[in-house]
């Protein structure tokens, strides 16, 4: 059996008394796109911060690549080749889209200990940023400042900022939180394209781009995953059903 | 550059002019005053750039950024007490010192955030400042005159009055070419980056902490050369320049001016120094004055007095 790209296992997060993240294992093999879902409060952003490495788990242990890094801090874990988008827009507001991505080129082209040169005149940090931006479709909003483009925009540079890391795993947080119908339709298609050269995760509200995107869907509920399986028979598996009927006291214990 | 002509780049170019011609007027007008006054304002606006570096590009809040001042300005006395009047070796010295003591209190202070920043920055400063005062052989609490300013050999005379209003105003615009050529660095888009979302800039992969101590470092090394001008300038150094109050000021002149503003701390350094200078002869109680009209500019200036002249070039 190979080794896949991303491999979690045992993995403990409690808050207070609270436990975020409940023994969850998971794996993602290369070239997948995998879907999370569960209701909201089930840990799903709890995850997603431990895998970039924001958080740390309690126990367990996460490998990415076959390397073990639970304990390593988030920018080592990018240069490794793992992206992120935030659930909540998290974008350098007071600069251009343009400068969002070109800063994800340039923090892996080198280091940035260089103090005299313009940095946004450097041709292949713009020209990598420009192709970026016009692969999610921003490309004529390049120079705008981000706090002045739209909501739907901004989930757009969301996006371009991960990829222009060049990752090998994206962890896609909500990226459809908050958008529009077309917005969404035009959301799905760019991830249909993209999940042809990077494997993904993708944490997810709107069932329907789940169903149509996923290959595998794990199904999170407190902290735990109670159904992991291709969107097919997570449809029909009735522990899923219950939890997202409303008949939550069937999979949670009120203790 | 497409820099467009505007009413901040104007008075930029105004202010420069007029720094550059002061010591013709002087002369000029015999009024002998002024370009005392000035050097000091100088030697201050090269200390509010260096904290803009750190506090408005970095959104590093240091409350002890007068401590450089201190330690440049004790770097000159000490040596030139011991004998050494060289300032080939005073003010390398100067500059060293205060990257060291910027690498050792950046280290620990940069692990915190906000208010805590703010505090522990306030808290080594306050250290400066009682070790300074614990100095005996150099004067403790009542500080230490400098006989004979630093001896550049032939090449500048610092007792010359008008020499060394220009080598303070060299040092200025020279520090203000620096942090304008860091601030569009790779390093810079770093730095600034950092001030506005540390968790992107981590998530796309940037160490947030080497970057921020570097910028801390060379922020305390401008200071720290404004520190041994300043030095000279008073012919004395005691611990009261490391003062907290001091730092204070440096972050009035800097919020007064504009924040993140290349050019905002001198002007802001000019208004501080001048309104203190000219409302004190007016009223003992002249802070009265200035606080209030600092609440205005906070309150309703957002940006300084640079963001009241309108909004920078890339707009």
């Amino acid at each position: 059996m190979t080794e896949p790209l991303l491999r979690v296992e045992n993995l403990v997060r409690t808050f207070g008394g609270i436990t975020a993240t409940d023994n969850l294992s998971l794996q993602a093999a290369e070239g997948e796109l995998h879907a999370i879902i569960g209701p909201n409060g089930a840990g799903k952003t709890t995850l997603i911060t431990q895998l970039t490495g924001q958080l740390q788990p309690n126990s367990g242990s996460i490998h990415f690549g076959g390397r073990d890094i639970t304990r390593l801090p988030a920018y080592k874990r990018s240069a490794l080749g793992l992206a992120r988008s935030f659930q909540i827009t998290s974008l350098l507001r007071d600069f251009t889209a343009a400068d969002n991505v070109a800063l994800a080129a340039q923090a892996h082209d080198g280091h940035s200990f260089y103090f005299w040169g313009n940095a946004r005149k450097e041709k292949h940090l713009r020209e990598a940023a420009h192709a970026t931006l016009s692969r999610v479709g921003l490309e004529p909003r390049a120079d705008v400042i981000v706090s002045r483009l739209s909501h739907g925009e901004q989930r757009q540079l969301e996006l371009a900022v991960a990829l222009a890391t060049k990752p090998r795993l994206l962890l896609l947080d909500e990226p459809m939180a908050g958008l529009g119908v077309s917005e969404s339709a035009r959301m799905v298609e760019l991830l249909k394209e993209l999940r042809r050269e990077v494997t993904i995760i993708l944490v997810e509200h709107d069932m329907e781009a789940v169903f149509a995107l996923a290959d595998r869907i794990s199904v999170l509920v407190y902290g735990r995953v109670i159904a992991c399986d291709v969107p097919a028979a997570i449809r029909t598996n009735e522990d899923v059903k219950r939890a997202y009927l409303g008949e939550q006291h069937a999979v949670t214990r009120h203790d | 550059m497409t820099a467009s002509f505007n009413a901040r780049n104007a008075v930029a170019a105004l202010v420069v002019a007029g720094l550059v011609l002061l010591p013709l007027y002087s002369s000029l007008s015999g009024n002998i005053f002024i370009l005392t006054l000035f050097t000091r304002i100088v030697i201050f606006a090269l200390a509010a750039i260096s904290l803009n570096l750190i506090m408005g590009y970095g959104g590093m809040m240091s409350f002890g950024h007068a401590a450089y001042l201190g330690i440049g300005g004790y770097a000159v006395g000490i040596l030139a007490f011991e004998g050494i009047g060289s300032g080939f070796i005073q003010f390398p010295v100067a500059l060293a010192s205060s990257a060291l003591f910027a690498l050792v209190i950046g280290a620990l202070s940069l692990r915190t955030r906000g208010v805590y920043f703010i505090m522990i920055t306030l808290a080594f400063a306050q250290m400066a400042y009682y070790v300074a005062s614990g100095l005996a052989r150099y004067g403790g609490d009542d500080g230490l005159t400098i006989y004979k300013r630093s001896d550049f050999g032939g090449l500048i005379n610092l007792s010359g009055k008008v020499q060394f209003y220009y080598l303070c105003l060299f040092c200025l615009l020279g520090g203000i070419y620096l942090v304008w050529r860091i601030v569009n660095s790779r390093f810079g888009l770093v730095v600034q980056g950092l001030r506005s979302n540390e968790a992107r800039m981590q998530a796309i992969g940037f160490p947030a902490t080497r970057y921020r101590l570097v910028c801390f470092v060379i922020a305390g090394m401008m200071c720290g050369l404004s520190g041994a001008l300043n030095a000279n300038n008073t012919d004395f150094i005691s611990p009261a320049v490391m003062y907290w109050t001091r730092s204070g000021d440096l972050m009035v002149m800097v919020i007064l001016g504009g924040m993140g503003s290349l050019f905002g701390p001198v002007i802001g350094a000019i208004v501080y120094l001048l309104l203190e200078e000219f409302l004190s002869q007016l009223t003992e109680y002249w802070a009265l004055v200035m606080g209030p009209l600092l609440l205005l500019i906070v309150l309703f200036g957002r940006g300084g007095i640079m963001g009241m002249l309108g909004r920078s070039g890339r707009d």
